[in-house]
């Protein structure tokens, strides 16, 4: 097979990877980069546990062309995380225990960053029709949307 | 999956030859734009290789025009970009609510009309939309440019009306005109993420005296493919759109309609369904239609 040569930007640090004309983002991610914090679930684009941001627009990873990549941003869960510690989407999951299994937990991190970034005072509906691409089989969604309404909270500052 | 080759060609006459060079050898060229549909097939039963031909950076098929009489909306813009213009979702609020409907945030990020149109589904939600305000599909291969209405250009199930070394570069759609508006709706049992069990595109245009003018009704999931229904359209002209109209043009679609029954519905439920989602998507674009009248737009 003929690879590909692509070279992209992953949480802001230069990449280069050769790909088959058919491998997706998450395959490359997963098994090439051994970046194997974005998960895959199904594999047809309606779980999201593989969502990453290319130029900070949500996508399903498995959706992706690895050799579509090229000269794009991407952001996967990898990323969200500084040298300073968790970040808050991360710390109010943790605190409103909005994970069991966790497999879904990567996507629904990426989701909501997505969410917020975009809608930072957003109405519970507004949560869940954005998130409505993440399934979760564990929590029932309810601590997920809790944790979010509390970060969107923090973020606002004090009222 | 299996490809034998990934091409992103960077302009049109590229793109165009690209495809009339594996047409000419039979090799199969399949045109990519979101690839929400695509890559799953290809996952699927239907794992014949094949070369993937990128268009998304052809500049036309990203290309955006608001324009006085013509709105342009290139092939492969996702629905999400679309959907943050408000000009654009002001100006067809019920084709952008059928690309609203369609799959999650992430499908939405990457998901297209143009992919949506030639994917060719039966249950396409934007087919009838796009039916509904008019849209012509501008195709070009290596013969040239050639516009097609796209009530044709959907063949049958999954079946379009590109020739080989054709792709849609984009959608032309008259700028509605004042006192004009359109609306979609379909019939899921769940509230979001689901495939139309029957869905309805109108747009009408009313007079001075708000008597409807110009009206196209078009009905999806209901037949092979997404149609125009012309008896729905005359029992609207010349109404004030009322009850009686609106009745007259549900039992319209109800006719039109030749659906099948399938997990998702029966025959009977699709035929009324699709009947009452005409009356209720006309009552809204009339009352959009009657707020613009108001604002004087």
């Amino acid at each position: 097979m003929n690879k590909i040569q692509v070279i992209t930007s992953i949480n802001h640090e230069e990449v280069e990877f050769l790909c088959e004309p058919q491998e997706t983002l998450l395959d490359v991610l997963r098994e090439t980069l051994g970046r194997t914090g974005t998960k895959e679930g199904c594999a047809t684009g309606d779980c999201g546990a593989c969502s990453v941001l290319v130029d900070d627009r949500l996508v399903c990873s498995c959706l992706v062309l690895a050799a579509e990549t090229g000269g794009r941003e991407i952001t996967t869960i990898e990323g969200i995380a500084t040298e300073e510690g968790l970040h808050p989407i991360q710390q109010k999951f943790l605190d409103h225990a909005a994970l069991q299994c966790g497999i879904c937990t990567p996507g629904l991190i990426i989701a909501t960053k997505s969410l917020l970034d975009r809608h930072p005072d957003p109405d519970e509906t507004t949560i869940r029709y954005w998130l409505a691409g993440n399934l979760c089989r564990c929590t029932g969604y309810d601590k997920i949307v809790r944790a979010v309404q509390d970060v969107a909270r923090d973020l606002a500052g004090p009222a | 999956m299996e490809a034998f080759a990934y091409v992103a060609p960077s302009s049109i006459d590229e793109a165009v030859a690209e495809l009339a060079k594996h047409a000419k050898k039979g090799h199969r060229a399949q045109v990519l734009a979101g690839g929400t549909d695509l890559l799953v097939q290809l996952r699927g039963a239907d794992i014949e290789p094949r070369i993937l031909v990128d268009i998304k950076k052809v500049a036309e098929t990203n290309r955006l025009h608001l324009g006085k009489n013509e709105i342009f909306i290139g092939a492969a813009i996702p629905s999400a970009v679309l959907n943050e213009n408000t000009e654009l979702v002001e100006l067809l609020p019920g084709l952008l609510e059928a690309a609203d409907l369609i799959g999650s945030t992430q499908i939405q990020g990457r998901a297209t009309l143009g992919g949506n149109l030639c994917n060719a589904s039966p249950a396409g939600d934007t087919i009838p939309a796009m039916i509904a305000v008019g849209v012509s599909c501008v195709i070009i291969g290596g013969k040239g440019q050639r516009e097609m209405p796209v009530e044709k250009f959907v063949l049958g199930v999954g079946r379009n009306a590109l020739k080989a070394g054709e792709f849609l570069v984009g959608l032309k759609i008259p700028r509605p005109k004042s006192r004009s508006a359109d609306a979609y709706m379909r019939f899921i049992p769940r509230t979001e993420m689901d495939i139309a069990v029957a869905g309805c595109g109108v747009s009408v245009t009313l007079d001075a005296k708000g008597l409807c003018k110009e009206a196209r009704v078009a009905i999806g999931a209901v037949a092979p493919t997404a149609i125009l229904v012309p008896a729905a359209a005359r029992a609207l002209i010349g109404t004030t759109l009322d009850d009686a109209a609106l009745a007259a043009a549900a039992a319209a679609c109800s006719d039109a309609a030749s659906p099948i029954t399938d997990k998702r519905g029966t025959i009977d439920f699709r035929r009324k369904v699709v009947g009452v989602l005409c009356r209720r998507a006309t009552a809204i674009a009339r009352d959009r239609a009657l707020a613009r009248k108001a604002l004087g737009v």
